[in-house]
């Protein structure tokens, strides 16, 4: 194919937060993205999440930066309420048929205002609370929703269905109705396209035996989490659903439509539920330190990243019960009668038959009418392993963890598309490719590929922007726009003329607070040459009447006084620089949401706000200084610290994207652990993929690789680094070592003593991991004994021992989960469960033990654990306490171990005993010291955010991938190699930086170099200054502190703590803030 | 309005509180409308100083609102200000600054609700106390240095001194 017909567009499908990732990663370096939702506006699930877990943050406070970015990105697209129909053509050449519903309002008019959906006549279910509330028929589905534009829902509008009505008509203040739009069939032209439409939750209605149907105080995880929330259904006040009473026991249900081949077709394990109940219970404990929270479960799984701390908190901090039992059914009992004659009403007798799974709140509604003077309480009959009886419980409230499914559409799709699935009906992918789908140029991120957690799907997210675009480099910068550049009047020495725009917002603003008071009083403050009022300042008429006007009075500060700057003022902001003015002379004044919106009753007083508020923007504004962004080129130079499957996936990522790109490699050679593994639980032999890795970089002409080489010294910050390694691999294989190219350089001369200083813009650190060597189970002293990966190497070599061995023993959990290392080392079950069933395939007749605590086989993994017990691999479960014992007698291997179900002891001789060792980090603290980022108390690298940053640092311009962030698997190190690479790749197609206008600046001669700001700060921006050596004489301002424009946030945090008064934060310094405060009083 | 009306001034970081506010906009919570907000990036921008000038220019109250504790958008400046809170909090009630004049909330930008519910405490609060007494930029003459120094008190040597020596 020429690079004439590769399209540089890619379509990403869906717009939830791997999609959203995707889209930015792919529109930041250079593509023009297609984003398509089907739904009014994109967030997906995550939007509906009160918190996430393991740090329970604010799900949307952490999403809606990401939301407005993908909103106002100038090369994205989004289409919404579209779905793709069909694909045709090849890779780098796509067309793609879209069916975009028609949304019945002008996106373009609509403010956003709500005044069409006060005015809607209809309610009806709104999905974004899990259809626990009633939202109106013209709605946007959340507050913070991007686009913020509504829609009306066409089966419910009753104008669209019956033709009268017609409120939101007469009462849009914009025009932006439109009931003639119509259905729009697109066709898009892109040259790759990802996959990302998410997952649907498994609904339990019709399954008699959770009793979902039946009661109200059943209720899916995703309802509870709408009760959680603060914007959910009832504020975040957590009450019995049936009757409102406040609740005391809550107990949460494991495994609801996952790990289920009985009840549902869901052999897998949704990855995800664990935690979240988790989460939930504790939030839910948060709000009511009384509530008695229990978790029934089968394996506990957490086995992510401060997953297992998060447990071990839920349990001895908040005091929440776990219980391992599978519930087998839940019956509801009302209070009234009395205790001889208890009512057990089983959920059949209630139960309505169910067709349609969408109408569940008409359904619930009709349910439990009956009942109304009796209190409900659902029963739990279960069996309680401790005490080795069946218990009756009651409980307030049940929530069932329901697990995910791909919809049918989904799978609809990939059929007519030539896409292959899984067994579970998620999207197929290998093992070394694993964000590729089975057609080329069709990639795939998030839960559609298997079930998965933010952080995760976050990472796809990344592999799979760097693979679409990787296709497509040669049309890179070919179909993106760029926003022209704009000359700036220089106002320097001018004397403050200010310009205040009110804004009515229609009738928003206008119906509170009187407008032209506001105006007219504006105009009596000082330095003020100009004010008008608008009717729409956003509107397209009004910005180009405002930018004239500036231009026209030369006026040289802007004030407008309308709604919040969250959302407008980069509006503004360009329409100011559009008149020729610096945008940092921008005031916004927030009337809206700060003023008639939430004094609806105090009109006097809100107006009385609005004036004192524009007299404080007035104050600031006059003290405003136009703000430079300067520009820092980035050196297009790439090294990759670690020689391992992540450290060269990452590293082949960029070199086939044009950039060079050094490996430094502490070992002699390439491959790190993968070296000693045998096959992916995707049954991918390693050796194999390995091998084509690596001849891949020894013969990429981009690629320069320095084995057995030290870092020495790091110096500079993003887009500017040199890093000095030392490399001193034996001459033989310096043909492919970089040293060779090394010993060339003039400066290197002297061989032996090589040492190479390379210049670089970006850094990813990929340094691995190691295997723990254990010091319990008698390792060591007999060689019947191996650990995990020793397994692996007697597979690699085929070991004819290895048929002669009739019993077989694995013992998990081997220095991971205890109290000096409390992690899960993520990877451990599903090996050995793999190498279990490997020795089976090798030998049919051995006898096979596996010792476990919680078994671990996440997402389709679960699929292997299931084929291991069917070919009769038997699990014994061992606790904490009662850990299993090794000894050899007459030359016998022994493993004692207390059987959970016999609950007595039993002795199983074994041929081969394989310890499930942990994974350990290096703890490289020089490294982390070099490049100034952080590690964890565990020894791994600590990454920006745990949910949406999982392979960038907080410092700028370092990355990170693979075993050195969390032990993982192959297929989840490749992934996280091509996120690092693509975060890496946003930054280098730029070319340069621009630094933010609004950050800190010290006056070094007040600055005591105290040293304050450099300790506060999280971004390392504040450094004192330092002589250089070769300059012969001592810097200006030695030992003073300096900030790095370029790493600065503008947080501000140095510049309130710094002690002399030497620090300033351009665009929020204290003059500014204290002439907002001063002029603040005269109300 | 014949009751007093207090004069609140209020400081949101940019991510978390005043969204939260916005929000408590777009969902129609009402609240008094005593408080005057002052947007920054981040609660640890927020400078003691600026707390001392906002009682030194006759407000009756401060709000300090940010990202709960663990939510910086910055990762760390919210930790910095609720240190620098603690100790001004206590170095002002130390001075006769009554404790329900300042306040300190986290807020995320979810919490539209709690944000109309705690604006509502704070004006409440400060509302009680009636207006601010300390701290309030003034011209001083002998009478106000007497009443600083307490005079009515016989005990007090110090403001005897004071005007002794300004006599002398």
């Amino acid at each position: 194919m020429s690079n004439n017909s590769v399209t540089g567009a890619v379509l990403v499908a869906g717009g939830g937060i791997g999609g959203i990732q995707a889209a930015l990663d792919l529109a930041n370096s250079g593509y023009y993205v297609y984003m398509v939702e089907k739904s009014p506006s994109i967030g997906g699930v995550m939007a509906q999440l009160d918190k996430t877990f393991p740090t329970n943050d604010c799900s949307m406070c952490i999403m809606s930066p990401k939301l407005v970015e993908v909103g106002r990105h100038i090369n994205i697209e989004l289409i919404t309420l579209a779905e793709i129909k069909d694909v045709r053509g090849e890779q780098g050449s796509f067309e793609v048929d879209v069916f975009q519903k028609a949304r019945y309002v002008d996106m373009t008019k609509c403010i956003a205002c709500g005044a069409c959906s006060e005015k809607c006549p209809k309610k009806v279910d709104d999905l974004y609370n899990a259809g626990l509330a009633k939202r109106k028929a013209i709605y946007v589905p959340y507050p913070q929703a991007v686009p913020l534009k509504y829609a009306i829902d066409a089966d419910n509008c009753i104008m669209l269905t019956k033709g009268k009505c017609g409120n939101c008509e007469k009462t849009c203040p914009a025009g932006a109705i439109n009931y003639n739009d119509k259905d729009k069939n697109l066709t898009l032209k892109v040259g790759s396209i990802i996959l990302a439409p998410g997952f649907n939750t498994y609904n339990p209605s019709g399954k008699a035996i959770y009793n979902y149907d039946a009661s109200k105080d059943v209720v899916t995880s995703i309802e509870f989490e709408r009760y959680l929330s603060a914007s959910g259904p009832n504020q975040g006040h957590v009450v019995r659903p049936s009757d409102n009473a406040h609740p005391h026991k809550i107990a949460w249900l494991q495994c609801v439509g996952s790990r289920d081949i009985n009840t549902c077709g869901n052999g897998y394990c949704s990855s995800v539920c664990c935690m979240y109940a988790i989460k939930q219970a504790i939030i839910a404990k948060e709000h009511d330190p009384s509530l008695d929270c229990t978790i029934f479960y089968m394996d506990m799984r957490t086995h992510g990243k401060g997953f297992e701390s998060c447990y071990n908190e839920a349990k001895n901090k908040h005091g929440i019960k776990f219980v391992r039992c599978k519930v087998h059914s839940i019956f509801t009992q009302g209070e009234k009668l009395n205790n001889e004659e208890q009512l057990y009403i089983e959920a059949v007798q209630n139960k309505e038959p169910v067709e349609d799974s969408g109408e569940q709140s008409a359904k619930k509604s009709k349910k439990e009418s009956k009942n109304k003077n009796i209190k409900q309480y659902q029963v739990l009959n279960y069996f309680d392993e401790e005490s080795g009886k069946v218990v009756n419980e009651l409980y307030d409230i049940v929530v069932l963890s329901v697990g995910m499914e791909i919809s049918s559409e989904t799978r609809e799709l990939a059929k007519k598309i030539g896409i292959e699935l899984t067994s579970g009906g998620f999207i197929k992918t290998s093992s070394f490719d694993p964000v590729a789908t089975t057609k080329d140029g069709v990639y795939v991120c998030g839960a559609v590929q298997g079930p998965k957690d933010i952080p995760q799907s976050v990472v796809e997210a990344g592999g799979a922007a760097m693979r679409a675009g990787t296709a497509l480099a040669a049309a890179r910068n070919t179909l993106t726009k760029k926003t022209p550049e704009r000359t700036e009047i220089d106002i320097k020495g001018e004397r403050p003329r200010v310009g205040v725009f009110v804004c009515h917002c229609g009738s928003n603003i206008a119906s509170v607070i009187d407008v032209a008071a506001v105006r007219d009083y504006a105009a009596t403050l000082p330095y003020v040459e100009y004010v008008a009022t608008n009717m729409y300042s956003c509107s397209q008429d009004a910005q180009d009447g405002i930018a004239n006007i500036v231009k026209e009075k030369q006026l040289n500060r802007m004030i407008v006084a309308a709604c919040s700057p969250r959302t407008h003022e980069p509006l503004f902001q360009e329409t100011l620089l559009s008149a020729g003015i610096n945008k940092y002379l921008f005031e916004m004044v927030n009337i809206r949401n700060h003023g008639s919106w939430v004094h609806k009753d105090y009109p006097l007083e809100a107006t009385q706000k609005a004036k004192d508020l524009v007299r404080m923007a007035v104050a600031k504004s006059v003290l405003l200084e136009p703000l430079a962004e300067a520009d820092l080129n980035i050196d297009q130079n790439v090294v990759v610290i670690g020689g391992g499957i992540s450290g060269m996936t990452a590293a082949k990522s960029l070199a086939d994207q044009g950039y060079k790109v050094n490996i430094i490699e502490q070992n002699t050679s390439l491959g790190g652990q993968a070296a000693n593994l045998y096959q992916t639980a995707g049954r991918a032999m390693i050796q194999e993929g390995l091998e084509n890795l690596t001849s891949q970089i020894t013969s990429h002409e981009n690629i320069t690789v320095f084995t057995g080489a030290e870092i020495e010294d790091v110096e500079g910050f993003v887009g500017n680094f040199k890093t000095t390694i030392s490399s001193c691999c034996d001459s033989s294989a310096a043909s492919k070592c970089g040293c060779s190219s090394l010993n060339s350089d003039k400066d290197g001369a002297a061989s032996g003593t090589n040492s190479k200083t390379i210049e670089h813009g970006v850094t990813i650190i990929a340094t691995g991991a190691s295997e723990l060597k254990p010091t319990e189970y008698m390792y060591g002293q007999d060689k019947r004994i191996v650990t995990g990966i020793e397994l692996d190497k007697i597979f690699i070599n085929n070991d004819p021992a290895l048929l002669e061995a009739k019993s077989a023993v694995f013992i998990q959990c081997v220095g991971s989960r205890e109290p000096q290392r409390p992690y899960c080392s993520r990877i451990c079950c599903s090996h050995s469960v793999l190498s279990a069933l490997h020795l089976k395939e090798k030998n049919p007749d051995m006898n096979i033990f596996i010792l476990y605590r919680d078994i671990r086989t996440y997402g389709e993994k679960e699929l292997l654990y299931k084929e291991a017990r069917e070919k009769g691999i038997i699990f014994i479960r061992y606790g904490l306490p009662n850990k299993p014992e090794v000894y050899i007698d007459n030359d016998k291997l022994n493993i004692k171990v207390i059987d959970h179900v016999l609950k007595m002891p039993i002795v199983i001789e074994a041929d081969l005993l394989t310890l499930a060792s942990a994974v350990v980090p290096y703890k490289d603290e020089k490294l982390a010291q070099f490049f100034k980022v952080p590690l964890n108390e565990d020894g791994f690298f600590v990454e920006a955010h745990v949910k949406l940053a999982p392979s960038d640092f907080a410092t700028d311009g370092v990355f990170l991938c693979g075993l050195a962030h969390y032990p993982k698997p192959i297929d989840e190190s490749i992934a996280q190699a091509q996120a690092a690479a693509s975060s890496a790749l946003r930054l280098l197609s730029k070319k340069t930086i621009k630094t933010q206008g609004t950050i800190a600046e010290v006056n070094q001669t007040i600055c005591s170099g105290c040293g304050v700001c450099v300790s506060v700060c999280p971004y390392n921006a504040p450094s004192l200054r330092v002589s250089n050596k070769n300059e012969g004489r001592p810097k200006l301002h030695e030992g003073k502190a300096e900030i790095n424009p370029v790493l600065c946030k503008g947080c501000g945090a140095c510049v309130s703590s710094c002690r002399s008064g030497a620090l300033k934060l351009k665009g929020f310094d204290d003059g500014q803030l204290l002439a907002m405060i001063e002029s603040a009083m005269n109300f | 309005m014949s009751e007093f009306e207090p004069k609140i001034i209020t400081i949101l970081c940019n991510w978390c509180t005043y969204g939260a506010a916005d929000l408590a906009g777009v969902s129609r919570f009402q609240y008094p409308p005593n408080i005057r907000v002052i947007r920054v990036p981040c609660s640890g921008r927020v400078s003691p100083k600026m707390i001392l000038s906002a009682f030194h220019n006759g407000a009756d109250g401060v709000w300090i609102s940010g990202c709960h504790p663990g939510d910086c958008h910055y990762i760390t400046g919210n930790y910095y200000a609720r240190r620098k809170f603690m100790l001004l909090k206590n170095f002002l009630e130390y001075n006769g600054i009554e404790p329900g004049r300042i306040h300190f909330s986290w807020i995320s930008s979810a919490e539209g609700v709690k944000f109309a519910e705690v604006a509502r405490d704070v004006v409440e609060s400060v509302r009680q106390l009636g207006p601010a007494k300390y701290f309030i930029k003034k011209e001083l003459d002998d009478n106000d240095l007497c009443s600083c120094l307490n005079k009515s008190n016989p005990d007090n040597n110090l403001a005897k001194n004071i005007l002794e020596e300004q006599a002398a």
